[in-house]
Protein backbone atom coordinates (compact mmCIF):
# COMPACT_ATOMS: atom_id res chain seq x y z
CA UNK A 1 0.00 0.00 0.00
CA UNK A 2 1.39 3.51 -0.73
CA UNK A 3 0.53 6.26 1.56
CA UNK A 4 0.40 9.23 2.03
CA UNK A 5 2.60 10.34 5.05
CA UNK A 6 1.37 14.37 6.32
CA UNK A 7 3.35 16.84 8.23
CA UNK A 8 1.72 19.34 10.05
CA UNK A 9 3.20 22.97 11.07
CA UNK A 10 6.24 22.51 13.16
CA UNK A 11 6.66 18.72 13.02
CA UNK A 12 9.14 16.65 10.85
CA UNK A 13 8.48 12.79 9.70
CA UNK A 14 10.97 10.11 8.14
CA UNK A 15 9.31 8.62 4.90
CA UNK A 16 10.43 5.66 2.65
CA UNK A 17 9.42 4.35 -1.28
CA UNK A 18 7.05 3.53 -1.69
CA UNK A 19 4.96 6.39 0.27
CA UNK A 20 5.00 9.66 -0.11
CA UNK A 21 5.47 12.86 1.86
CA UNK A 22 3.94 16.30 2.11
CA UNK A 23 3.32 19.07 3.89
CA UNK A 24 0.31 21.61 3.16
CA UNK A 25 0.23 25.27 2.71
CA UNK A 26 3.78 26.57 3.22
CA UNK A 27 3.53 29.91 4.16
CA UNK A 28 6.83 31.72 5.74
CA UNK A 29 7.39 28.29 6.59
CA UNK A 30 10.34 26.36 4.94
CA UNK A 31 9.64 23.10 3.77
CA UNK A 32 12.81 20.86 3.99
CA UNK A 33 13.58 17.64 2.53
CA UNK A 34 16.18 15.65 3.39
CA UNK A 35 16.91 12.52 0.63
CA UNK A 36 19.60 9.49 0.86
CA UNK A 37 20.15 9.31 -2.49
CA UNK A 38 21.20 5.87 -2.07
CA UNK A 39 18.47 4.85 0.41
CA UNK A 40 16.10 6.88 -0.46
CA UNK A 41 14.92 7.16 2.82
CA UNK A 42 13.95 10.99 3.37
CA UNK A 43 13.25 13.07 6.08
CA UNK A 44 10.38 16.11 5.45
CA UNK A 45 10.48 18.81 7.80
CA UNK A 46 8.10 22.17 8.41
CA UNK A 47 9.76 24.80 10.13
CA UNK A 48 8.56 28.01 11.55
CA UNK A 49 11.34 30.30 12.60
CA UNK A 50 15.15 30.51 11.96
CA UNK A 51 16.81 29.96 15.39
CA UNK A 52 16.20 27.96 18.64
CA UNK A 53 18.69 30.04 21.01
CA UNK A 54 16.74 33.17 20.49
CA UNK A 55 13.63 32.41 21.86
CA UNK A 56 12.88 31.13 25.27
CA UNK A 57 10.27 28.75 24.86
CA UNK A 58 12.44 26.14 22.44
CA UNK A 59 11.46 22.87 23.65
CA UNK A 60 9.55 21.98 20.15
CA UNK A 61 13.20 20.99 18.31
CA UNK A 62 11.07 20.78 15.13
CA UNK A 63 10.11 24.32 14.95
CA UNK A 64 13.24 25.51 14.30
CA UNK A 65 16.16 25.35 11.27
CA UNK A 66 18.83 24.80 13.46
CA UNK A 67 17.47 21.99 16.05
CA UNK A 68 15.06 20.62 13.50
CA UNK A 69 18.14 19.94 10.58
CA UNK A 70 20.34 18.57 13.30
CA UNK A 71 17.91 16.02 14.99
CA UNK A 72 16.60 14.71 10.95
CA UNK A 73 19.86 14.06 10.58
CA UNK A 74 20.32 12.00 13.47
CA UNK A 75 17.26 10.04 12.85
CA UNK A 76 18.23 9.07 9.77
CA UNK A 77 21.56 8.04 10.67
CA UNK A 78 19.98 5.92 13.17
CA UNK A 79 17.81 4.16 10.55
CA UNK A 80 21.41 3.87 8.20
CA UNK A 81 22.07 6.86 6.45
CA UNK A 82 25.17 8.14 5.78
CA UNK A 83 25.67 11.89 5.58
CA UNK A 84 27.48 12.58 2.32
CA UNK A 85 24.35 10.56 0.54
CA UNK A 86 22.01 13.11 2.15
CA UNK A 87 21.29 15.85 0.03
CA UNK A 88 18.11 18.37 0.52
CA UNK A 89 15.18 20.11 -1.27
CA UNK A 90 13.55 23.12 0.33
CA UNK A 91 10.32 25.26 -0.76
CA UNK A 92 8.49 27.88 1.14
CA UNK A 93 9.95 31.01 3.10
CA UNK A 94 7.54 33.40 1.31
CA UNK A 95 6.69 36.89 2.37
CA UNK A 96 2.71 36.68 2.58
CA UNK A 97 1.90 40.33 3.39
CA UNK A 98 3.22 43.72 2.90
CA UNK A 99 5.45 42.05 -0.01
CA UNK A 100 7.46 44.74 -2.19
CA UNK A 101 6.25 47.65 0.40
CA UNK A 102 8.18 48.56 3.16
CA UNK A 103 10.16 45.75 4.89
CA UNK A 104 8.20 45.30 8.25
CA UNK A 105 10.49 43.51 10.43
CA UNK A 106 7.90 40.98 11.60
CA UNK A 107 6.75 40.53 7.81
CA UNK A 108 10.75 39.21 6.93
CA UNK A 109 10.22 35.98 8.79
CA UNK A 110 10.02 33.74 5.64
CA UNK A 111 13.81 34.93 4.38
CA UNK A 112 15.20 35.19 7.13
CA UNK A 113 13.99 31.34 7.26
CA UNK A 114 15.55 30.92 3.99
CA UNK A 115 18.88 32.08 5.25
CA UNK A 116 18.75 29.90 8.20
CA UNK A 117 17.77 27.04 6.53
CA UNK A 118 20.42 27.34 4.08
CA UNK A 119 23.39 28.05 6.45
CA UNK A 120 22.62 25.06 8.72
CA UNK A 121 22.88 23.15 5.70
CA UNK A 122 25.91 24.14 4.53
CA UNK A 123 26.98 23.38 8.46
CA UNK A 124 26.50 20.25 7.83
CA UNK A 125 27.98 19.89 4.59
CA UNK A 126 24.47 18.68 2.81
CA UNK A 127 24.34 20.07 -0.61
CA UNK A 128 20.89 21.81 -1.77
CA UNK A 129 19.77 19.95 -5.06
CA UNK A 130 16.88 22.28 -5.65
CA UNK A 131 14.68 25.13 -4.00
CA UNK A 132 11.60 27.17 -4.37
CA UNK A 133 11.96 29.52 -2.58
CA UNK A 134 10.48 33.38 -1.46
CA UNK A 135 8.29 35.71 -3.93
CA UNK A 136 4.74 35.96 -2.14
CA UNK A 137 2.74 32.50 -2.26
CA UNK A 138 2.03 29.59 -0.52
CA UNK A 139 3.27 26.02 -0.85
CA UNK A 140 1.78 22.82 -1.16
CA UNK A 141 4.87 19.94 -1.32
CA UNK A 142 4.98 16.47 -2.18
CA UNK A 143 7.71 14.75 -2.09
CA UNK A 144 8.31 11.13 -3.60
CA UNK A 145 11.48 9.12 -2.65
CA UNK A 146 10.68 6.49 -4.84
CA UNK A 147 12.00 9.08 -8.20
CA UNK A 148 13.62 12.00 -5.77
CA UNK A 149 11.06 14.71 -7.31
CA UNK A 150 9.46 17.36 -5.24
CA UNK A 151 5.89 18.61 -6.52
CA UNK A 152 4.91 22.22 -5.64
CA UNK A 153 1.45 23.19 -5.71
CA UNK A 154 0.61 26.79 -5.74
CA UNK A 155 -3.03 28.68 -6.25
CA UNK A 156 -3.57 30.18 -9.51
CA UNK A 157 -0.18 28.45 -10.95
CA UNK A 158 0.47 25.57 -12.42
CA UNK A 159 2.49 22.35 -10.76
CA UNK A 160 6.06 22.71 -10.61
CA UNK A 161 8.74 19.58 -9.67
CA UNK A 162 12.18 20.74 -8.43
CA UNK B 1 7.99 36.45 33.92
CA UNK B 2 4.72 36.69 32.39
CA UNK B 3 1.89 36.20 35.21
CA UNK B 4 -1.11 34.67 32.14
CA UNK B 5 -0.43 31.44 30.61
CA UNK B 6 -1.73 30.87 27.60
CA UNK B 7 -2.08 26.88 28.38
CA UNK B 8 -4.28 27.84 31.47
CA UNK B 9 -6.49 30.45 31.38
CA UNK B 10 -8.86 31.02 34.35
CA UNK B 11 -12.40 31.61 33.68
CA UNK B 12 -12.64 35.25 34.32
CA UNK B 13 -10.09 35.67 31.95
CA UNK B 14 -11.73 33.77 29.30
CA UNK B 15 -14.77 35.26 29.77
CA UNK B 16 -13.10 39.09 29.45
CA UNK B 17 -11.32 37.89 26.34
CA UNK B 18 -14.94 36.50 24.99
CA UNK B 19 -16.69 39.79 25.86
CA UNK B 20 -13.60 41.60 23.96
CA UNK B 21 -14.47 39.39 20.69
CA UNK B 22 -18.24 40.10 21.26
CA UNK B 23 -17.92 43.91 21.27
CA UNK B 24 -15.39 44.43 18.71
CA UNK B 25 -17.12 42.10 16.29
CA UNK B 26 -20.69 43.59 16.97
CA UNK B 27 -19.14 46.86 16.15
CA UNK B 28 -17.40 45.82 12.88
CA UNK B 29 -20.18 44.01 11.71
CA UNK B 30 -22.35 47.00 12.12
CA UNK B 31 -19.76 49.05 9.90
CA UNK B 32 -19.74 45.99 7.54
CA UNK B 33 -23.63 46.07 7.63
CA UNK B 34 -23.76 49.53 6.70
CA UNK B 35 -21.43 49.82 4.49
CA UNK B 36 -23.21 47.00 2.14
CA UNK B 37 -26.70 47.78 3.81
CA UNK B 38 -27.65 44.05 4.65
CA UNK B 39 -28.70 42.61 8.16
CA UNK B 40 -25.91 40.66 9.05
CA UNK B 41 -25.97 37.89 12.37
CA UNK B 42 -22.87 37.85 14.33
CA UNK B 43 -22.12 34.44 15.68
CA UNK B 44 -20.67 33.52 19.24
CA UNK B 45 -17.08 34.74 19.87
CA UNK B 46 -14.73 31.80 20.21
CA UNK B 47 -11.91 31.86 22.65
CA UNK B 48 -9.59 28.86 21.46
CA UNK B 49 -6.45 27.90 22.15
CA UNK B 50 -5.53 26.21 18.87
CA UNK B 51 -2.88 23.76 18.28
CA UNK B 52 -0.30 24.35 15.10
CA UNK B 53 -1.57 21.69 13.47
CA UNK B 54 -5.19 22.60 13.43
CA UNK B 55 -4.52 26.21 13.07
CA UNK B 56 -5.75 26.12 9.34
CA UNK B 57 -8.82 23.36 9.70
CA UNK B 58 -10.94 25.43 12.17
CA UNK B 59 -12.00 27.46 9.37
CA UNK B 60 -12.29 24.56 6.53
CA UNK B 61 -8.87 22.72 5.05
CA UNK B 62 -5.74 24.02 4.83
CA UNK B 63 -5.53 24.25 0.96
CA UNK B 64 -9.07 26.38 0.69
CA UNK B 65 -8.28 29.89 -0.56
CA UNK B 66 -8.79 32.52 1.62
CA UNK B 67 -8.65 36.11 1.48
CA UNK B 68 -6.78 37.94 4.13
CA UNK B 69 -6.60 41.37 5.08
CA UNK B 70 -4.08 42.00 7.82
CA UNK B 71 -2.84 44.88 10.05
CA UNK B 72 -0.69 45.38 12.30
CA UNK B 73 -1.37 46.68 15.98
CA UNK B 74 0.97 49.23 17.90
CA UNK B 75 0.84 51.11 20.68
CA UNK B 76 -0.11 50.00 24.08
CA UNK B 77 -1.27 46.76 22.56
CA UNK B 78 0.95 44.95 20.04
CA UNK B 79 -0.22 42.23 17.50
CA UNK B 80 -2.04 41.37 14.68
CA UNK B 81 -5.74 41.70 13.51
CA UNK B 82 -6.91 39.28 10.63
CA UNK B 83 -10.07 39.79 8.83
CA UNK B 84 -10.88 36.49 6.70
CA UNK B 85 -13.41 35.54 3.95
CA UNK B 86 -13.33 32.88 2.03
CA UNK B 87 -12.46 33.72 -1.85
CA UNK B 88 -16.03 32.95 -2.99
CA UNK B 89 -17.60 35.38 0.00
CA UNK B 90 -14.94 37.84 -1.11
CA UNK B 91 -16.09 37.93 -4.35
CA UNK B 92 -20.01 37.72 -3.49
CA UNK B 93 -18.35 41.32 -1.12
CA UNK B 94 -17.15 43.24 -4.24
CA UNK B 95 -19.77 42.69 -6.35
CA UNK B 96 -22.21 44.23 -3.91
CA UNK B 97 -19.85 46.95 -3.01
CA UNK B 98 -19.17 47.97 -6.29
CA UNK B 99 -22.77 47.68 -7.62
CA UNK B 100 -22.39 44.96 -9.59
CA UNK B 101 -25.25 42.21 -10.21
CA UNK B 102 -24.92 39.28 -7.88
CA UNK B 103 -22.94 36.29 -9.38
CA UNK B 104 -21.18 38.36 -11.52
CA UNK B 105 -17.29 37.74 -12.48
CA UNK B 106 -14.87 38.97 -10.29
CA UNK B 107 -11.37 38.66 -10.56
CA UNK B 108 -9.12 40.52 -8.49
CA UNK B 109 -7.43 43.62 -9.86
CA UNK B 110 -6.27 46.45 -8.50
CA UNK B 111 -9.94 47.53 -7.70
CA UNK B 112 -11.09 45.27 -6.27
CA UNK B 113 -8.56 44.45 -4.19
CA UNK B 114 -8.61 47.87 -3.12
CA UNK B 115 -12.42 47.54 -2.01
CA UNK B 116 -11.68 44.50 0.15
CA UNK B 117 -8.77 46.33 1.89
CA UNK B 118 -11.11 49.40 2.63
CA UNK B 119 -13.88 47.02 3.87
CA UNK B 120 -10.99 45.28 6.06
CA UNK B 121 -9.83 48.85 7.17
CA UNK B 122 -13.37 49.93 8.10
CA UNK B 123 -14.08 46.74 10.32
CA UNK B 124 -10.72 46.68 11.96
CA UNK B 125 -11.27 50.10 12.36
CA UNK B 126 -14.25 49.39 14.27
CA UNK B 127 -13.33 46.86 16.23
CA UNK B 128 -10.35 48.07 17.50
CA UNK B 129 -12.13 51.66 18.33
CA UNK B 130 -14.24 49.73 20.53
CA UNK B 131 -11.57 47.58 22.40
CA UNK B 132 -9.51 50.79 22.90
CA UNK B 133 -12.53 52.83 24.08
CA UNK B 134 -13.08 49.54 26.33
CA UNK B 135 -9.46 49.17 27.41
CA UNK B 136 -8.97 53.18 27.76
CA UNK B 137 -5.33 51.42 25.87
CA UNK B 138 -4.09 53.20 22.83
CA UNK B 139 -4.22 50.85 19.62
CA UNK B 140 -2.52 52.54 16.22
CA UNK B 141 -3.29 50.17 13.22
CA UNK B 142 -1.34 50.03 10.00
CA UNK B 143 -2.35 50.41 6.37
CA UNK B 144 -3.88 46.67 5.43
CA UNK B 145 -2.28 44.56 3.49
CA UNK B 146 -4.15 41.86 1.54
CA UNK B 147 -3.50 38.28 0.56
CA UNK B 148 -5.44 35.78 -1.82
CA UNK B 149 -3.82 32.37 -0.63
CA UNK B 150 -4.49 29.03 0.96
CA UNK B 151 -5.38 29.32 4.52
CA UNK B 152 -2.40 27.33 6.11
CA UNK B 153 -0.23 29.58 4.36
CA UNK B 154 -1.81 32.95 5.44
CA UNK B 155 -2.45 31.52 8.81
CA UNK B 156 1.39 30.88 9.18
CA UNK B 157 2.10 34.80 9.51
CA UNK B 158 -0.11 34.83 13.05
CA UNK B 159 1.44 31.14 13.98
CA UNK B 160 4.92 32.48 13.62
CA UNK B 161 4.21 35.26 15.70
CA UNK B 162 2.63 32.64 18.18
CA UNK B 163 5.60 29.93 17.52
CA UNK B 164 7.70 33.01 19.34
CA UNK B 165 6.39 31.86 22.64
CA UNK B 166 4.71 28.87 22.09
CA UNK B 167 3.36 26.08 20.30
CA UNK B 168 -0.10 27.04 19.91
CA UNK B 169 -2.36 30.01 18.72
CA UNK B 170 -4.78 31.98 21.30
CA UNK B 171 -7.82 33.33 19.08
CA UNK B 172 -10.32 35.69 19.53
CA UNK B 173 -12.66 34.39 16.54
CA UNK B 174 -16.07 35.98 15.64
CA UNK B 175 -17.93 34.35 12.72
CA UNK B 176 -21.06 36.28 11.24
CA UNK B 177 -23.00 35.98 8.71
CA UNK B 178 -26.17 37.45 6.45
CA UNK B 179 -29.08 37.27 7.38
CA UNK B 180 -29.65 34.94 4.06
CA UNK B 181 -27.93 32.27 5.45
CA UNK B 182 -27.18 31.31 1.88
CA UNK B 183 -24.34 29.86 0.43
CA UNK B 184 -23.87 33.40 -1.05
CA UNK B 185 -23.70 34.83 2.44
CA UNK B 186 -21.51 37.26 3.60
CA UNK B 187 -19.43 35.02 6.29
CA UNK B 188 -16.11 35.51 7.51
CA UNK B 189 -13.43 35.57 10.97
CA UNK B 190 -12.33 38.14 12.45
CA UNK B 191 -9.08 37.17 14.25
CA UNK B 192 -7.12 39.31 17.53
CA UNK B 193 -3.75 38.63 17.93
CA UNK B 194 -2.13 40.46 20.31
CA UNK B 195 0.93 40.02 21.83
CA UNK B 196 1.32 38.12 25.30
CA UNK B 197 2.22 41.44 26.88
CA UNK B 198 -0.65 43.13 25.33
CA UNK B 199 -2.84 40.38 26.80
CA UNK B 200 -1.50 41.49 30.10
CA UNK B 201 -2.46 44.81 29.56
CA UNK B 202 -5.53 44.12 28.30
CA UNK B 203 -6.91 41.90 30.93
CA UNK B 204 -5.27 44.62 33.44
CA UNK B 205 -7.06 47.84 31.93
CA UNK B 206 -10.40 46.03 32.86
CA UNK B 207 -9.49 45.02 36.65
CA UNK B 208 -9.22 41.20 35.60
Amino acid sequence: MKDMIKVGMADMKLCEPPDTITTVGLGSCVGIVLYDMRTKLCGMIHIMLPDSTKIKNNANRAKFADTAINDMIENMKKKGSVKHNIVAKIAGGAQMFGFGGDKMDSMRVGEKNVEAVKSNLSKYGIRILAEDTGLNYGRTIIFEPATGKLIIHTVGKSEKVI
Amino acid sequence: MSKIDLNDLSNMQYDVLSEIGNIGAGNATTALATMINKKIDIGVPHVKLVDFNHISTIIGSEEQVMVGILLMLSGDINGMMMFLLDEVIAKNLVNVLMNREEGSEVVFDEMEKSAVMEVGNIIAGAYLNSLSMLTNLTIDVSVPMLQIDMAGAILSVPAIEFGKIGDSVLLIETEFDDETRKEEAIRGYYILIPELDSYEKILESLGV
